[in-house]
């Protein structure tokens, strides 16, 4: 697992996505748009607001981009193959994969929050652990539905485009990156299909301490994509 | 107790047959080659005993286990290198190394392995810097790390320089040395030669022949021919009368000895130096697995 992890980090770009970008979102909108409470966002700063949805940005991005393409490539180049050439059992590499990206993801997230804090006073009413089991159902669920799209593609060059073609609306759509308050009509109703509204949803609701009643839906919706994820693509993935 | 046992193996993709009724078995401690133009069914057979592809017919077993049902079992005790594998870019040499032998139980001493390979310096290299020489050495590594029994190799020289290839070959007698059973695919027939002591040559799904390299050659009934030019002058009938000699031809001071035997060469030299005659610029031209191929097949083997 120790390798995998290293040679993540060795992929400078798939590093600068999924851990800046949404820091660089975070410090664009917060200088723009400072963290005072408003009105328009309940009572919350907009970099209160931002940073759980942000934290779906890079739920997204590993999800949606960075397990397709790895995964791929890797299948690709014949690394799969060979791996089915010796004992290790194909359960041990997916677990150290879903390991590894799912520590970059808590990285990610972590950073947000604390350059949050530091330069914009971010705000938190939630209960930590209750954030983070959201965040983790998000994220299992997510990389759920990466793998089933690794399973899908074909070649590297395709898994990189559905991952694109899904990834951008998915962002711009759920609320994660404009914020939810600011969509047309047309979009909210195209985004209450997108996995990613209710991973913002969830996130944002429980950041401000809403009540897990309110948040069934999406709960519902997130663990039935990590069910129907795991399910699909232990039945169709492919190591060559 | 052979290593390899395959009868009747039977293996299809659609409306192709890829592997028609093959059998054959591979012995402890042998150098075993299945070589034959690309599509022969070769790699489609060689999965089939590795137990990465499942038969549509036939029983395999490899090391006394089924490929299909036991294949964890045997992974542990055989090693494959298989013909097109890359490693991620960016992985060192030494963590590929580490890598692999952590998924068996017993492994080797990882820097003795290098040291072995040549590769003991590139050991903190990044795999996409490495030389195409120094990929297929790794790759042999990386198929070597669990010390296994019997060792496949897909095509293991396949777009190296001649160099490289020699090195490889180097190192395959060297574990055959060890006591270990090796079995390769090849479309080189000279390295079917150089390297194997079987050889079965696959053509389009079927075994077409199966026997050492030189009973191989030797059952086609082709004359060698040694070609060369003399200074001074000689009788040809001194050298028609040679042991193993079929023929003579001359035309003014060169001369071409068609015969057959390992001794041939030797008893046509020894002749022309006994009777005082120099000789210059000989060549062997010998027949080849190519000729073999050539022969059983009507065909040539496109390389």
């Amino acid at each position: 697992m120790l390798v995998e992890l290293k040679l993540f980090l060795r992929e400078p770009e798939a590093f600068f996505f999924t851990l800046i970008f949404p820091m660089i979102m975070l410090f664009v909108f917060g200088s723009v748009y400072g963290n005072k409470p408003s009105e328009f966002y309940g009572g919350h700063g907009s970099v209160d607001v931002s940073v759980p949805a942000y934290m779906g940005i890079i739920i997204a991005m590993t999800g949606l981009v960075s397990i397709p393409i790895s995964v791929a490539t890797d299948r690709e180049k014949g690394v799969l193959r060979r791996l089915r050439t010796t004992p290790v059992r194909p359960q041990t590499i997916l677990m150290s994969w879903v390991m590894v990206y799912f520590l970059v993801t808590v990285m990610g997230a972590l950073l947000l929050v604390v350059a949050g804090k530091i330069f914009y006073n971010l705000r938190f009413e939630g209960n930590v652990l209750y954030v983070f089991f959201a965040f983790v159902l998000s994220v299992f669920g997510f990389v759920a539905l990466g793998f089933v799209i690794a399973s899908l593609a074909r070649t590297a060059r395709s898994a990189n485009i559905i991952g694109m073609v899904l990834f951008f609306p998915m962002i711009f759509f759920s609320g994660a990156t404009i914020p939810w308050q600011i969509l047309p009509k047309g979009v909210k109703a195209v985004a209450r299909a997108l996995p990613m509204t209710y991973v913002v949803r969830l996130l944002q609701g429980l950041w401000f301490a809403e009540p897990w009643s309110k948040q069934l839906t999406s709960v519902a919706v997130l663990a039935g994509m990590l069910i129907i994820g795991v399910l699909v693509s232990a039945k169709i993935f492919r190591w060559e | 107790m052979p290593v390899i046992q395959v009868e009747n193996l039977r293996k299809v993709y659609g409306d192709v047959v890829a592997v028609d009724n093959v059998s054959f078995q591979v012995n402890e401690g042998e150098i075993f080659g299945m070589v034959g133009p690309n599509g022969a069914g070769k790699t489609t057979t060689i999965e089939c005993i590795e137990g990465l592809r499942r038969p549509d017919g036939g029983d395999v077993h490899t090391l006394d286990l089924n490929p299909q049902t036991d294949g964890y079992a045997l992974r542990e005790r055989i090693g494959v290198q298989p013909q097109e594998s890359a490693l991620s870019d960016r992985v060192r040499v030494w963590e590929a190394l580490d890598l692999y032998a952590s998924f068996y139980r017993r492994s080797v001493d990882l820097n003795s392995l290098m040291e072995q390979l040549g590769l003991t310096e590139k050991s903190k290299a990044y795999f996409d810097k490495l030389s195409g020489g120094q990929k297929q050495r790794l790759s042999i590594a990386l198929a070597l790390v669990n010390d296994p029994e019997l060792i496949f190799l897909d095509e293991l020289t396949t777009g190296l320089d001649p160099q490289a290839r020699r090195v490889m070959w180097d190192l395959v007698k060297n574990v055959r040395d060890k006591g270990k059973t090796v079995f390769l695919t090849t479309h080189y027939m000279e390295e079917a030669e150089l390297l194997c002591d079987r050889v079965a040559i696959m053509d389009q799904g079927r075994i077409v022949a199966m026997d050492t390299p030189d009973n191989l050659i030797r059952d086609l009934g082709v004359d060698t021919r040694i070609v060369f030019t003399i200074d001074g002058d000689l009788e040809m009938d001194s050298l028609r009368a040679l042991d193993g000699v079929s023929r003579v031809e001359r035309s003014s001071e060169h001369i071409v000895v068609y015969g057959q035997g390992e001794t041939l060469v030797g008893n046509v030299v020894n002749a022309l130096t006994a009777n005082g005659v120099r000789l210059r610029d000989l060549r062997t031209e010998q027949p080849t697995l190519e000729d073999v191929f050539l022969n059983l097949t009507g065909r040539e083997m496109r390389d």
